[in-house]
């Protein structure tokens, strides 16, 4: 997986609360059996509205995605993170996020970055002009305008998105003490 | 062992802790995986390129029900129908591939146990209480009605419990939503979870992991639990659980993958202590009483979108969150509706009885008692049964439901996920309108354009004879049906 240190550049300032897991990625893709070529249908009832977000010469090549409470929110696919790497985004900004989503995003090397909604607003307003900045290592959010804005991650994650770490070679390396609790569990529970 | 009074979510959770790590974060253990067509192929896949096994086999179960076309699958001569769809044919036939080269149990197409993965999964005795159950799809909650910690995951973890049966997760809270009081008449399991999203919101549970307690769960059929676990998760819920009690137990005992003997009485042991502690505390509760719930349904595109059948298409103005006025009006645009209407003046040209919440064979039932010695009206387009699987189709076909739903000019599917989501050639097309049990009225969720309107099995027949959103009480029975 790929290391984050610091994600900059334009962000799109989509703002929507509730973007569901459909929006960022509708059911017809799910079809595929690779995990790359999804973001041919990211957002595709936005991007079929005149003068959308996406399409807006502004922000293209941005890799920052700024957006409402509880994005990612319904099913669980994991193509909506897919997608938004497809598409070019390293990083997410709201004031809430689906559990769900957040683990797909993180999985795949996407920073997840929760912030309260005032300040979402401001880097909306920001992002119409400039880019922003975030620091993994400092956890922090940063504007040219000298805006600075901290937040919180959880340190494992944060571990995990600043060395590029693979969670399943790391898991596999526990496999004495997985294997000691099947063993457990045999006794106690043989009926599973 | 600490005296500490726990709540059901810690109990199961305790007893799955492989390791607890320096950052807080816990190697859970994974009891059963279930395993679809959509979501696995990429971690079949990433197994396959790193070179590595799947752990536990014997803990898996696969079963396509995605993609699956509802239309028969064998010819005359017995032989498989190909599918039509290129794409959807090759997701099937990933997994037909994989299953066997990984060592997974596997229930085919044409298998009679066939059928959505959550409806599948109790139906065989796969599903048991107290289990870590995960699947790639999020009303994998759905099993939380057995008392099973249940919830969904995503590829990445997928491949991680292949690899390893375990997962990398933070404990969430824990959130009880307590029920208590008489439902009133023809108020379903589907009304109560519809009402209880419509009251927390659809991210009200997000972080939580909610118990649903109080005399109305206690008393409800295990089918309406699993029907309310399942949308635990439109309320943002990791996982919906309702504790075992007798009715989990009868339920379960006898089913082909159930305990069996010696292990019976060893689970059944273990399976009576969880329940949640008198003297424990949830991280929130709400309490909602049983006499507030109607019967109701969704008039935009999030699931939190709830009114009742006599009430009206709600004005965006009248929220006082201005994101939701945003919301609201973004809504009623996508759903054709104008603020004022009422509800039961919506004609719709669809109805779909099926998903993972409304497929069991209960469900079937309630729709065919509203149907019988009626027609579906002359301007529904589309109005089908799709049963969860092959096994509640059998039991409808034995009780004679095909026949009620048939010559009220249903059209008896063959199952799977049907015209939940636009994946297989059931759908509904853009602009026009469908009375569905299913869980999410999603824009585009059941075909691009399409409006959705989520009810319960009774109300979706209601619709189905009228032939627009009705109030099934004002139906009076024709049938034989108490
Ligand atoms: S029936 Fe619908 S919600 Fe259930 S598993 Fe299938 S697609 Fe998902």
């Amino acid at each position: 997986m790929k290391q984050i240190h610091v994600v900059e550049g334009r962000a799109i300032p989509l703002g929507l609360k509730n973007v569901d897991t459909d929006v960022i990625i509708p059911a017809q893709y799910l079809k595929t059996i690779t995990r790359n070529g999804l973001g041919k249908g990211a957002f595709e009832t936005i991007r079929a509205q005149p003068g959308n977000v996406f399409d807006d010469p502004e922000n293209a090549g941005a890799n920052i995605l700024i957006a409402g409470d509880n994005f990612g929110c319904g099913s669980s696919r994991e193509h909506a993170a897919w997608a938004l790497s497809d598409i070019g985004i390293d990083a997410v900004i709201a004031p809430s996020f689906s559990d769900i989503f957040s683990g797909n995003a993180f999985k795949n090397g996407i920073l997840t970055v929760v912030l309260p909604q005032d300040v979402v607003d401001r880097l909306l307003e920001v992002a119409r002009t400039d880019p922003i900045s975030i620091d993994l290592q400092d956890q922090t959010v940063t504007t040219p305008f000298q805006d600075r804005f901290s937040f919180e991650i959880d340190p494992f994650r944060k571990h995990c998105l600043l060395n590029g770490l693979d969670e399943v070679g790391m898991t596999l390396t526990q496999h004495v003490a997985i294997a000691a609790f099947e063993a457990k569990m045999a006794g106690e529970r043989p009926w599973l | 062992m600490s005296s500490k009074p726990r709540t059901l979510y810690e109990k199961i959770w305790n007893a799955h802790v492989v390791e607890r790590r320096d950052d807080g974060t816990y190697l859970v253990y994974i009891d059963r995986h279930l395993v679809h067509e959509v979501t696995s192929a990429q971690a079949f896949e990433a197994l396959r390129l790193a070179g590595r096994k799947l752990r536990r086999p014997d803990l898996t179960l696969a079963v396509p029900d995605h993609n699956l076309p509802t239309t028969a699958r064998l010819d005359a001569e017995g032989r498989r129908i190909p599918i039509a769809d290129a794409e959807s044919a090759t997701q099937l036939a990933a997994l037909e591939r994989n299953a066997p080269e990984f060592g997974v149990r596997y229930i085919d197409a044409v298998a009679p146990e066939q059928g959505i993965v959550h409806v599948v999964g109790p139906e065989q005795g796969f599903s048991l209480p107290g289990t870590t159950i995960v699947c790639g799809d999020s009303h994998t909650s759905a099993h939380g009605g057995l008392g099973a910690l249940a919830f969904g995951i995503g590829t990445s973890e997928i491949e991680h419990v292949m690899a390893t049966q375990t997962l990398l997760l933070a404990q969430s809270k824990s959130m009880e939503v307590r029920v208590e009081g008489v439902l009133g008449r023809d108020v379903t399991p589907k009304d109560v979870v519809l009402h209880i999203t419509g009251v927390i919101g659809a991210a009200g549970g997000t972080g939580y992991v909610i118990e649903y307690t109080g005399n109305v769960f206690r008393e409800m059929s295990i089918e309406g639990r699993i029907t309310v676990c399942n949308m635990a998760i439109e309320h943002g819920a990791r996982a919906g659980l309702v504790a075992p009690d007798d009715k989990t137990f009868a339920y379960i005992g006898g089913r082909p993958m159930a305990p069996k003997g010696a292990d019976w009485d060893k689970a059944l042991a273990w399976w009576r202590v969880l329940k949640t502690d008198p003297d424990a505390q949830y991280d929130r509760s709400v309490v909602i009483d049983a006499a507030d719930i109607a019967p109701c349904l969704t008039w935009g595109t999030s699931p939190e979108d709830v009114v009742p059948i006599t009430g009206v298409v709600p004005d965006p103005a009248s929220f006082a969150d201005p994101s939701k006025q945003v919301a609201a009006r973004k809504s009623l645009d996508y759903m054709g509706l104008t603020p004022g209407t009422l509800m039961q003046d919506v004609p719709v040209e669809h109805v779909f009885i099926g998903s993972c919440t409304n497929s069991r064979i209960e469900d079937l039932r309630a729709a065919a008692a509203v149907v019988l010695g009626r027609h579906v009206a002359s301007n529904i387009r589309q109005a089908l049964v799709v049963p969860g699987s092959g096994l509640v189709k059998r039991q409808a076909e034995a009780e004679g439901l095909d026949r009620v739903f048939i010559e009220a000019g249903f059209q008896w599917r063959e199952p799977g996920c049907s015209m939940c989501l636009a994946m297989n050639p059931d759908k509904v097309p853009a602009g026009e309108r469908c009375a569905s049990t299913s869980n999410r009225n999603f824009v585009g969720r059941q075909g691009p354009g399409s409006r959705t309107h989520l009810v319960s099995p009774a109300m979706a027949a209601a619709a189905a004879v009228t032939g627009r959103l009705a109030d099934v009480r004002t139906l009076k029975p024709l049938g034989v049906e108490a």
